[in-house]
């Protein structure tokens, strides 16, 4: 244990489109740590080497999904990465597909805004709740269930790692269809099959999937993306063909 | 100059801030968000464990209702909490869950018949009941009689963001993101809106709004060591400061919450402890129970934190390179348990320890967690001292919390604030107080000042460095404002605070650009911050008592007698540098639960001169209305049913109202 800490390069793209500035790879060194994460390295490029790096961390925890960046050329949360993990080179790129604000900060709300007003990614019901009665049931395996799918955390990694995307800029990405098979399993949502055929039942919906599930490899949740759009697909061909 | 007008302003896009903004777009106003991040990244997300309130529908609910919850609030705030605000909450608090409910969070559910659940380190077999089958389940949390914690595994606060924020979608309330309100325009008596930056280019706005509702969050990030997310930097309440008119509260009240993994500060939920885990030492000794026998690990924050510390000083802590720490055991939870309930405590430990609690201890110290003070408000949310301004969630001291937080409290407040202050600030706006009268040669006036001022910071001969300024504050607030807490040191802290504040004004900028720019937004927003960490050690040097979270080993005992109220803390010239404090009593001859014992943590207390006589009076009150239904015996202790909005009047139902 008594070798000397590595020294690390973050090899990271950096660009100012703002500033009409072409992007470009910059090297910085720092001294790995224990435990070291990219958002420790990146934090510290900032304060010593460059204060003028962008990047978009948040919780640091995992759990926001800010962070997102290409590491090493694979989607991913740099907060969670720990620099142990790769070579003593690592390369940081910002998200591909989303619109670039500056070296790794991309504007994923801009994205996700419009995929929640798209798709309305909210309850349908004409009920109003009345909140001092108690409330209705719900089976605590489908609330589990629902859950599973509710875990999405909105970082972009599935949409830059999804093939069909670099073609087809209007398709709706993993996060888009998960949302869809959440609301789906959910009964306090009142929406048909019908309807959500007329949201995903077309080629940038659940048709438009090339089934490549660069998105399933890459999502930091671990969640059931391949079997979600699987499924929604056979639902929205039974409606298809009726 | 840009001028943007709306009917309601709100300042920050978390839970408390969305929800407001629900409210008042639901009685027909015009919203606009501002958040410094997408909504679903604002830290509401972190809360894990989850979200009180007494539905009542477990086995170890059973019983609970509204007094229950108001008692344990009380005692976990130390009685420095206000109590009216604390009854209007726990009334609305199961209206809060069975909206988010409805709106699409999905709650955990009871499932009927017999559960394995491990409570004080046995396993022990609970059998929920068949009425309650499919109803919301509910935890163990600390400082509480009952199983009252609402949860969504331990993404509770993630699922409540989300279904929230997606609410704030349907309605189609805009959210500027990547914005940040640098300062409130008002007249004095008036706030009119605020100067607004937009961190992406740069551009400075003037959002001029009839009602201004700050919901920024805490302001943990003035410590090094925190749990909070990186954007919990208490701009939102500084600006409120910088008015010199409106009121900060109790800022020397912080909560250390005792289990982030050490040393990142990664909290891991209170649920671990709730469902059974336990607090061991560095020879495997669960030490809790020989300080804490009553309530062991599932005492409040601030006395486990503080017995932690307590325990790490006499020696028994595991030594490493980066200091001390202590183990949270939940191996005994088992992996079904932990998998499934405890997924985010795991994924956290995988990513940050590369362990895996099912079968490792994980290493935990106390850290910086919550603000209980903040914005000081009525109890409908508007702000002391300035007209049209509100605050809700985290960032006002609304004064539910006192001098410490009860876990499960806080997403709770946001929810519930966010509730009636929407409502608030749609009867304002409605109402002839809600008129617009500002000028926009006030507006102008504010816009150019805060140009000023970065222009400053961008153009001018300062030398000081922005981050090595903020890595200092934020060392003097770890190191000598923390747990536990000395007037020599906390004098230090006041005068290295000071002498920071005063370099901070000489900072200098390498990187020159207008728009995206950190290092500009690390120099402004310290300058502020700094303002936030005077108000907090000044106050704590002043407090010569230890009530809550706020320990003072050279004044150990709560001394009700000289410090039953609240510090308020205003600001009122740019060069001053230090607040100017003020108190306010709190009533004991109004409190419905008048000062005693906690039932944990010390016996000591100071009494109140008019303790005891209200104690008397409560309990004739009591007796004379020995056969009314507790609504009745209640209303007769302290009313509080006309600071409860028409939207939320009514009595919550529980299971066992059919029956009783």
């Amino acid at each position: 244990m008594s070798t000397s800490p590595r020294i690390l390069t973050l090899r990271v793209l950096r660009s100012s489109p703002a500033e009409g500035e072409a992007p470009h790879w910059e090297d910085f060194r720092v001294e790995e740590a224990e435990g070291m994460t990219l958002f420790l390295a990146l934090t510290e490029v900032r304060e010593r080497l460059a204060p003028s790096l962008q990047f978009d961390f948040v919780c640091r925890a995992g759990i926001c999904g800010s962070c997102g960046m290409l590491i090493d050329g694979k989607p991913g949360l740099a907060c969670c990465a720990l620099t142990r993990d790769h070579g003593s080179t690592i390369t940081l790129a910002p998200l591909p597909v989303f619109e670039l604000i500056g070296d790794l900060s991309v504007n994923t709300g801009k994205w996700m805004r419009g995929t929640a007003e798209r798709l309305e990614t909210w309850i349908h019901s004409e009920a109003q709740p009345d909140l001092t009665a108690v409330e209705p049931r719900m089976e605590p395996e489908l609330a589990e269930a629902i859950y599973e799918l509710d875990r999405c955390i909105e970082c972009g990694c599935c949409v830059a790692g999804c093939g069909t995307l670099r073609m087809r800029e209007e398709f709706v990405g993993a996060i888009g269809l998960n949302k869809i098979a959440r609301f789906r399993l959910d009964p306090r949502d009142e929406r048909s099959d019908e309807d959500f055929y007329d949201l995903i039942g077309d080629d940038t919906g659940v048709f438009g999937c090339m089934s490549l599930l660069g998105c399933h490899d890459v999502c930091p949740k671990g969640l059931p993306l391949q079997t979600q759009i699987a499924f929604l697909r056979r639902k929205m061909v039974a409606v298809g063909l009726k | 100059m840009r001028i943007v007008y709306t009917d309601v302003l709100v300042v920050g896009g978390g839970l408390a801030g969305l929800r407001a903004a629900v409210g008042a777009r639901r009685r027909g106003q015009d919203v606009i968000i501002l958040s410094l991040v997408p909504p679903k990244r604002s830290h509401s997300a972190a809360a894990q464990g989850g979200m009180q309130a007494s539905l009542g529908n477990t086995f170890k609910g059973a019983g609970d209702n509204e007094d229950v919850h108001f008692e344990d609030t009380v005692r976990g705030s130390d009685w420095g909490c206000d109590q009216e605000v604390a009854r209007l909450f726990v009334h609305a608090a199961p209206q809060a869950v069975r909206e988010l409910a409805a709106w699409g969070v999905p709650w955990n559910r009871v499932k009927a018949g017999p559960r394995q659940v491990v409570m004080d380190g046995q396993h022990v077999t609970l059998t929920e009941p068949d009425a309650s089958h499919g109803l919301i389940a509910a935890r163990d949390f600390g400082g509480t009689k009952k199983w009252r914690t609402c949860y969504v595994s331990d993404g509770t606060g993630h699922a409540m963001l989300y279904a929230v924020s997606d609410q704030a979608v349907a309605e189609r309330i805009p959210v500027h993101e990547r914005t940040e309100a640098v300062a409130l325009i008002h007249d004095g008596t008036r706030c009119h809106g605020a100067i607004v930056r937009d961190l992406v280019t740069g551009e400075l706005s003037a959002y001029v709004a009839k009602a201004t509702c700050i919901a920024t969050g805490g302001f943990g990030r003035i410590y090094r060591v925190t749990s909070n997310a990186l954007i919990n930097e208490g701009i939102g309440a500084a600006i409120a400061l910088e008015t010199g008119v409106a009121t900060l509260a109790n800022m020397e009240a912080v909560q250390f919450h005792p289990t982030t993994i050490f040393p990142a500060g990664i909290l891991v939920t209170e649920g671990c402890r709730g469902d059974g885990g336990l607090l061991k030492d560095a020879s495997g000794h669960r030490f809790m129970p020989d300080y804490e026998p009553e309530k062991k690990e599932l005492a409040s924050r601030d006395v486990v934190s503080r017995r932690m510390e307590e325990h790490i000083r006499a020696g028994h802590g595991v030594k490493t390179r980066f200091g001390d720490h202590l183990w949270l055991d939940i191996t005994l939870l088992g992996a079904q348990h932990i998998n499934g309930k405890l997924r985010e405590v795991k994924e956290i430990c995988q990513h940050f320890l590369g362990i895996d609690p099912v079968k490792d201890m994980i290493p935990v110290r106390p850290a910086q967690h919550y603000s209980m003070g903040g914005i000081r408000t009525d109890a409908a949310g508007q702000a002391r001292g300035l007209a049209g301004l509100f605050a809700c969630g985290e960032a006002a001291c609304w004064d539910l919390h006192g001098f410490n937080r009860l876990g499960g409290n806080s997403v709770a407040e946001t929810v519930v604030a966010g509730m009636i202050v929407g409502e608030t600030m749609a009867d304002f706006v409605e109402s002839s107080a809600g008129e617009l009268q500002v000028s926009t040669a006030l507006v102008r006036e504010f816009l150019e000042r805060e140009q000023a001022k970065i222009d400053t910071l961008l153009h001018g001969n300062g030398t000081e460095n922005a981050s090595e300024l903020m890595r200092r504050m934020q060392d003097i607030m770890t190191e000598k404002v923390g747990i536990f807490r000395r007037g020599d040191l906390l004098q230090e802290a006041v005068d290295e605070l000071q002498a920071l504040l005063l370099r901070s004004r000489k900072i200098g900028i390498g990187t020159k650009r207008a728009g995206a720019n950190p290092e500009l937004v690390t120099a402004y927003r310290l300058q502020k911050m700094l303002k936030l960490a005077l108000c907090v050690a000044y106050g704590a040097l002043q407090r010569t008592e230890s009530r809550g979270a706020h320990f003072r080993e050279d004044h150990p005992r709560r001394d009700d007698a000289g410090w039953l109220k609240r510090t308020l803390a205003t600001w009122h010239d740019d060069f001053q540098t230090l607040p100017t404090l003020a108190y306010e009593s709190l009533d004991v001859t109004r409190m419905e639960l008048p000062p005693g014992w906690r039932g944990y943590g010390a016996k000591n207390a100071i009494e109140h001169p008019a303790t005891e006589a209200r104690v008397a009076e409560v309990a004739t009150i009591r007796s004379a209305f020995g056969h009314a239904d507790r609504y009745t015996v209640q209303q007769a202790l302290m009313p509080f049913d006309h600071l409860v909005p028409e939207a939320f009047r009514g009595r919550n139902a529980r299971p066992g109202d059919e029956t009783s």
